[in-house]
C-alpha cells in the first residue's frame, strides 16, 4: 500500500530577478512587473513526493495551493510532472493573511482533503523567506514535523527517515507518520515537465477550487482578522550614499591603493 | 510576569553566540520597558549555563534538564515553551533565526496564537495606533525586517497577542557583556510537568555537526564575490587574494545559488551580517539583500565592470574593471609592497 501525500506549494513573484521597475515610485512593490513562478523549494518538495510515488506503489500526490485564481497554474505544473491532482484555495476572505492565518486556512483545507500520511512543502517561499508556514500547519494539524530536509530516505513500517541539512552539518531524523516535512534548497532539483503529461493536462481545469466556506474556515481566523501581526510601516530601502573615489584598473591605480591600505594598516 | 524571554541555543554545553547577542539586545529593550530578562535553557547538563548567561544581564534562568532534550527535536522543546509562556506570560520572546529557532518559533507561535516575525534586522520599542479601531498601544516591539527579496523594509507589530515573538539571525545584533558580576537566579523545572512521552515522536539517529570552519563573522577583512564572477574557477582568485592579505572569503546569495561558493560563506539578509574593517566586493552588483549584510563595514572597495552597479554608491573606492584583471594585480602589488 502506498501513501497519501499532500504537497503545499505557493505561487510567488520572482524576487530573484527584480528589475528596476519592480518597485513603484511610492516604494510599494509593483507585482505586475514580476513574473509569477512556482516557489523553488516547493518544487523540490514536489520532487521528493514524486520519488516516493515511484518507490511505493499506490502512492498519490496531491497539491494544495492558496492564492488568486491564476495560482491554479501551480497545480497544473504539478500535473505536468506527475502529480495526481490538486486543490486551489481561493477566496477574498484569505487576503492579507500573515503566516498564522495562512497556516490556519491550509490546515482547514487539509482536513477537508481528509486522510493523509505525509505533507511535504518547501522550507520557505522566496517572497517572504519566513519558513513559518510549514511548522505552523503541522502544529494546527497536531502532527510532528521534520524541517530542512535534503532527502527523504525511506518511509517504511509507518516511519519516515529524513536527512536534514543544517548549518554546519547533517542530521538523520526518524519519526512516525503522519509527518510534515519541509524541504530545503539542499534537496535535488525537480524533474522537468513530462511531454505526455503536458499534452494531457495543458487544457481544462487543473485544480479543484475551494472557497473559505467550502473548507469550513472560520472567517475570524482568516485573512487580516486572523493575523496577529500587523504591518505598521513599509519603506523602500535607501542606503546612505558615500562619496566614493573611482579608480581604473591600471597597474598604477591598483598599486597606489594597495600601498595606501598597507600604510594606514587596513591590511598587512 | 510580562518579562522579556530569550530561548537559549546550546551546543555541547555552550550557549551559542546568536543567543548571547539576543540577550544583549533583550537587556537593552528590557531596560526601556522596565522589565526583567529571563532565559530558557532546554537540554541536558545545564549546570554551566548560568555562568555563561548571567553576565549579559539575565535576571532569571529557567532550566529544563533531561537527557532526551538533547539533541533538539521540535515537539519536546515546543511543549516546554508553550507551557512556560502560558505560565509566565512574557511580553516578548526572542530566538535565533537558526535551524532550531526557525523550526521552534513558528510551532510555538501557532500553539499560542501569537505573532512571529522571522529574521528581524532591528528591534525597537515604540507606540502604535490602530486607526480603524481608534486604539493606541504603547511600548510595542517594532519588529523590523527586509521583505520581498530585500527591496523593502517592513515594520511589524503584534498589537493584541502575547508574547510578541521574533527571530534574529546570528551577527545581526552585537554581543556585549553587561556586568561580569551580574546576579541572576536559576529556576530548575520538573521536565515531566512540561513534556509528555508522546512528544518524543521524532528521534535523531545520526548527527554530524561541526563548528563552522569559515569564520566570516569575526574576520577583519572579507573578500566577497558575486554572480559577476561567472564561475567557481574565478572564485579561486578571491581565495588567492584572501590568503595573501589574511582575509576570509564571502559570497552573495546569487553566487551561492550558482554554486560558486558554500552556503556558510553567504553574506546578506538571508546569510550572515558582517562588520569588517575592510570589505572587498568583487563582481557584486549590490542587491539590497546583500548590502543589508555588509553596509556597516568600515571601508568598502567595490570591483565591478559596471560603473553603475548599486554597490558603488556605498563604496569608499570603486575600481571599474574586470575582477579577473584587478584581483591578481592586488595580489601582486601586495606581495611587492608588504614586508
Amino acid at each position: 500500500m502506498g501513501f497519501k501525500i499532500i504537497v503545499l506549494a505557493k505561487q510567488v513573484p520572482d524576487t530573484r530577478n527584480v528589475g528596476k521597475d519592480a518597485m513603484k515610485e511610492d516604494g510599494t512593490v509593483n507585482r505586475a512587473a514580476l513574473p509569477a513562478i512556482f516557489n523553488p523549494e516547493d518544487l523540490l518538495a514536489l520532487e521528493q513526493a514524486l520519488r516516493l510515488k515511484e518507490r511505493y506503489a499506490g502512492t498519490t500526490v496531491t497539491l494544495l495551493t492558496m492564492g488568486p485564481p491564476r495560482a491554479e497554474e501551480i497545480v497544473r505544473e504539478g500535473l505536468f510532472r506527475g502529480a495526481d491532482g490538486g486543490y486551489l484555495l481561493t477566496d477574498r476572505a484569505f487576503a492579507g493573511a500573515d503566516t498564522l492565518a495562512t497556516s490556519y486556512a491550509l490546515s482547514t483545507a487539509i482536513k477537508k482533503i481528509g486522510k493523509f500520511d505525509i505533507i511535504l512543502s518547501g522550507r520557505q517561499a522566496i517572497d517572504g523567506d519566513t519558513a513559518q508556514v510549514g511548522p505552523q500547519v503541522a502544529e494546527k494539524l497536531g502532527i510532528p514535523q521534520i524541517t530542512y530536509a535534503a532527502n527523504v530516505v525511506s518511509a517504511e513500517g509507518g516511519e519516515i527517515t529524513v536527512v536534514r541539512r543544517l548549518e554546519g552539518g547533517v542530521e538523520v531524523a526518524k519519526g512516525k507518520l503522519p509527518m510534515l516535512i519541509t524541504v530545503s534548497d539542499a534537496a535535488p532539483e525537480c524533474r522537468p515537465r513530462n511531454a505526455k503529461l503536458v499534452l494531457r493536462h495543458k487544457k481544462g481545469t487543473a485544480a479543484t477550487e475551494w472557497s473559505a466556506a467550502d473548507v469550513d474556515a472560520d472567517p475570524q481566523q482568516c485573512g487580516l482578522s486572523g493575523s496577529p501581526t500587523k504591518v505598521k510601516a513599509i519603506e523602500s530601502v535607501v542606503f546612505q550614499a558615500k562619496e566614493s573615489k573611482t579608480l581604473d584598473s591600471s597597474d598604477q591605480a591598483i598599486e597606489e591603493l594597495i600601498v595606501e591600505l598597507i600604510t594606514n594598516h587596513t591590511i598587512g | 510576569m510580562n518579562n522579556l524571554f530569550v530561548y537559549l541555543e546550546i551546543e555541547d554545553g555552550k550557549v551559542q553566540d546568536v543567543s548571547l547577542e539576543l540577550l544583549t539586545k533583550g537587556r537593552s529593550l528590557a531596560n526601556q520597558l522596565k522589565c526583567q530578562v529571563e532565559a530558557v535553557a532546554v537540554g541536558t547538563k545545564l549546570d554551566k549555563i548560568g555562568a555563561q548567561v548571567f553576565p549579559y544581564g539575565v535576571d532569571v534562568l529557567h532550566t529544563f534538564d533531561d537527557a532526551r532534550l538533547t539533541p533538539y527535536t521540535s515537539l519536546p522543546h515546543t511543549a516546554v515553551l508553550v507551557k512556560l509562556f502560558g505560565e509566565e506570560k512574557p511580553q516578548i520572546a526572542l530566538m535565533g533565526a537558526t535551524n532550531i529557532g526557525r523550526d521552534l518559533g513558528p510551532r510555538v507561535s501557532s500553539a499560542l496564537f501569537s505573532g512571529l516575525t522571522a529574521d528581524c534586522t532591528a528591534l525597537e520599542i515604540g507606540d502604535h495606533e490602530e486607526k480603524k479601531e481608534g486604539k493606541t498601544y504603547t511600548n510595542l516591539l517594532y519588529q523590523i525586517r527586509p521583505a520581498f527579496g530585500g527591496n523593502i523594509v517592513a515594520t511589524i507589530v503584534n498589537p493584541e497577542n502575547r508574547p510578541q515573538m521574533a527571530t534574529v539571525r546570528e551577527g545581526v545584533m552585537k554581543k556585549e557583556i553587561l556586568d561580569a558580576n551580574y546576579k541572576g537566579k536559576t529556576v530548575a523545572h520538573d521536565v515531566k510537568q512540561y513534556v509528555s512521552d508522546t512528544d518524543f515522536v521524532v528521534s535523531v539517529i545520526e548527527r554530524h555537526i561541526e563548528a563552522s570552519k569559515v569564520n566570516i563573522k569575526g574576520a577583519p577583512i572579507i573578500v566577497a564575490g558575486g554572480y559577476g564572477l561567472g564561475s567557481k574557477e574565478n572564485f579561486q582568485l578571491l581565495h588567492d587574494l584572501a590568503n595573501t592579505i589574511g582575509a576570509e572569503v564571502g559570497a552573495s546569495r546569487a553566487a551561492v545559488d550558482a554554486g560558486y561558493a558554500e552556503h556558510e560563506r553567504q553574506i546578506g539578509q538571508t546569510g550572515i551580517t558582517v562588520r569588517p574593517k575592510l570589505y572587498i566586493a568583487c563582481g557584486i552588483s549590490g542587491q539590497i539583500q546583500h548590502i543589508a549584510g555588509m553596509q556597516e563595514s568600515s571601508m568598502i572597495i567595490a570591483i565591478n565592470n559596471d560603473p553603475n552597479a548599486p554597490i558603488n554608491t556605498i563604496a569608499d573606492y570603486v575600481i571599474t574593471g574586470d575582477v579577473e584583471v584587478v584581483v591578481p594585480k592586488m595580489v601582486k602589488f601586495y606581495k611587492k609592497n608588504s614586508k
